[in-house]
């Protein structure tokens, strides 16, 4: 019997299923489970309260990122500095103790692969393609970058995971969102990734998981393919997906996890086989064309709320559902914006160049390209450039970006997550705005008061330019 | 966790679109390493304003949440069920949630019931002078007016909620399963296994 033609998310899904129960509720294999210090005390917590250990310590990586400062780590000598927020020591601390506690490899926060979770498992070849990937953080979309099935969870599913190395999960629905024709010059994978999540609104993917396909979408690199997957939650999707290809293949070849020798071929052979076959249907597809797409802006606080930087703040009432209505003079009022203002007269204070979504060589290869040989506005009160990992910081000093940046006026901080969460010292003060490439604008994100547009790493670099938001495409001398 | 099945009382006529778990509990909070005490810093922003309805004592202990549409977006912070458990809110009830929270929610005893943005609206107006009452087994809200509203959850989960099961426990109990699991994807993806050496 011919097999049913089946999408990418069908694939991966079978094919680590250990159990269907008559509900329809599945036990899924996860093959690799990245940790971190915020969502995991507890979860160890309960380990040891029920006298439980971790079933697959090598399918396991911990790493902290959240709530390290991204300041210096240690002194001259090499040795390591004190933190200064008590709390934020011992939530590191607890991490320290659990990983050797319970078996886990943990890279340290002044090990040289230290970095954001999601930059350190593409990039140690820990995350591969057709793997269940999870991890107590909702951006662990990232990863279907890859091709592989990732998804954020809560503690009590990193619990269970590290318990059993498996979860309880009823299927998702599928969505495709088809990107067609080719994103114009100074538009990158964070101006189309906005967009989709303009079109399709932050609850559009509640309860699917979304696979991107089209021309546009396969002219991205792998970073830039990460940073689309990676803001699918922030269209209420739980995962994303992007089959693999050579391109995703040249990434991963050589890294220090991923398959070696024969392995490899056979992987990669494996690997070929992850598309969505002909004739295999979605629940929803969304199309977009590339080339209309301009640099995109946020003016609210949900991710949803995006306009093209050439245009203007919209009106409350212009929104057609009335809870919308009301969500957005909500977010006007704490955004201090009046509707009709065009995006490129709103002032900018802060600007953070970081984050999980955009914090990898490429994104600080774009932002150092707008900034060389230029300087911040005197507007600018702060701006921070928070490489993903300690291999991108090593990367991007080879290649003399750090340079750039402190030249511009920009601090070169290390590794984590920073201002994209505000929960370490990187915080954007109360009333002020920041042009951010991370992936959440919502109220106090970035620190209680502070107001957040998302851009793309070429649009902070602009702002950070010309102390506004700024249509990169100008300063790039591009022809419109 | 302790079985669910009737929670009747106060609800919090909260309502608004895209409640994200920053708003439900912020970063600062995330420090902890304890599962408890979360409550004082749940919905921080919104009760900077001296007229939330969290501190309005008409609704002090309210058992029942009424929200909006996708309810607990964003982080995947399960501190933000901590925080409604610790704030007493036993049930929320909203249009859509998403998929995270709801799975948080859920893991922590805490019901969540999706129901037509019509019957929130009924809801809304109830709560501002009346109990609600949410009745897991029948799968219904009901108030004193007669109004009465059906809602759907997965069986899988109201098994859990109604026995107050320990989901781990189940999931160990199928060591076999898991294990005959392993060795077949050991064999199909060698490459999977041995990632890391501690």
């Amino acid at each position: 019997m011919a097999s049913r033609p089946r999408t990418l998310y069908e694939k991966i899904w079978d094919a680590h299923v250990i159990d269907r129960r008559d509900d329809g509720t599945c036990l899924i294999f996860i093959d690799r489970h990245l940790v971190h210090e915020v969502t995991s005390p507890q979860a160890f917590e309960g380990l040891r309260a029920a006298g439980r250990t971790v079933r697959r310590p090598d399918l396991t990586l911990a790493v902290p990122d959240h709530n390290l400062p991204t300041t210096a780590r240690t002194d001259g000598k090499g040795n390591r500095l004190p933190i200064a927020d008590v709390e934020s020591a011992e939530q590191l601390a607890a991490l320290e103790k659990n990983a050797p506690d319970f078996g886990i490899r943990y890279i340290g926060a002044t090990a040289r692969e230290q970095g954001i979770v999601h930059v350190v498992g593409p990039e140690q070849g820990f995350s591969l393609p057709g793997a269940t990937i999870v991890c107590g953080d909702s951006h662990t979309a990232c990863h279907g970058g890859l091709g592989a099935l990732a998804f954020g969870i809560g503690t009590s599913e990193v619990e269970h995971v590290l318990a059993t190395q498996t979860l309880l999960l009823a299927q998702s629905r599928s969505m495709e969102v088809r990107v067609e024709g080719q994103l114009g010059p100074g538009v990158t994978a964070k101006d189309l990734v906005l967009e989709i999540i303009g079109r399709i609104g932050a609850a559009g993917g509640n309860g699917h998981v979304i696979e991107y396909t089209g021309a546009a979408i396969r002219a991205l690199s792998v970073e830039g393919r990460l940073t689309v997957s990676n803001m699918s939650i922030e269209g209420g999707a739980r995962a994303g997906l992007i089959a693999p290809d050579d391109v995703t293949f040249a990434y991963l070849k050589g890294r220090p996890m991923a398959p070696m020798g024969e392995q490899w071929d056979e992987a990669v052979n494996y690997w070929r086989s992850l598309t969505t076959d002909p004739g295999a249907t979605y629940d929803k597809t969304i199309v977009i064309d590339a080339t209309r797409i301009a640099p995109n802006v946020t003016w609210g606080t949900s991710p949803e709320d995006v306009v093209p930087i050439t245009g203007a703040v919209p009106d409350p009432m212009s929104f057609a559902d009335p809870s919308k209505q009301a969500a957005a003079q909500k977010s006007l009022d704490y955004m201090g914006l009046t509707p009709g203002t065009r995006m490129q007269d709103v002032l900018v204070e802060n600007i953070f160049i970081g984050s999980c979504t955009n914090s990898r060589i490429e994104d600080l290869r774009a932002a150092a390209a707008v900034l060389k040989g230029r300087k911040k506005a005197a507007g600018i009160k702060w701006a921070i450039v928070v490489p993903g990992s300690g291999l991108v910081k090593e990367q991007a000093e080879a290649e003399g970006l750090d340079r750039i940046f402190i030249e511009a006026g920009l601090e070169w901080r290390e590794p984590g997550c920073s201002a994209c969460l505000g929960m370490n010292p990187d915080k954007v003060p109360p009333g002020e705005r920041s042009a951010s490439t991370s992936n959440r604008n919502f109220v106090g994100r970035q620190g209680p008061g502070a107001r957040t547009h998302l851009v793309s790493p070429a649009m902070a670099a602009a702002a950070a330019v010309t102390g506004r938001l700024t249509d990169v495409r100008e300063l790039m001398g591009v022809n419109r | 966790m302790s079985p669910v099945n009737i929670i009747e009382g106060k609800a919090y006529p909260f309502g608004l679109k895209n409640i994200d778990t920053d708003v439900i509990i912020p970063a600062e909070w995330l420090k902890t390493v304890s599962r408890s005490g979360l409550g004082r810093g749940a919905f921080e922003s919104i009760r900077a304003n001296p007229d939330n309805i969290f501190d309005n004592s008409d609704y002090a202990g309210a058992p029942i949440l009424i929200a909006g549409d996708n309810f607990g977006c964003g982080s995947s912070r399960e501190h933000a069920a901590w925080a409604l458990g610790d704030m007493g809110i036993e049930a929320v009830i909203a249009p859509s949630f998403s998929d995270i929270f709801s799975s948080n929610a859920f893991k922590n005893g805490i019901l969540t019931v999706v129901l037509p943005q019509e019957a929130i609206d009924r809801l809304m107006e109830v709560a501002k002078t009346d109990p609600i009452h949410v009745d897991l087994d029948s799968q219904t809200v009901t108030t004193p007016f007669q109004d009465r509203f059906s809602f759907e959850i997965d069986p899988f989960r109201k098994n859990c909620l109604a026995n107050g099961l320990d989901e781990i426990g189940l999931t160990m109990a199928m060591d076999q399963k898991i294990s005959n699991y392993e060795k077949r994807a050991s064999a199909a993806w060698p490459w999977l296994g041995g990632a890391v050496s501690a």
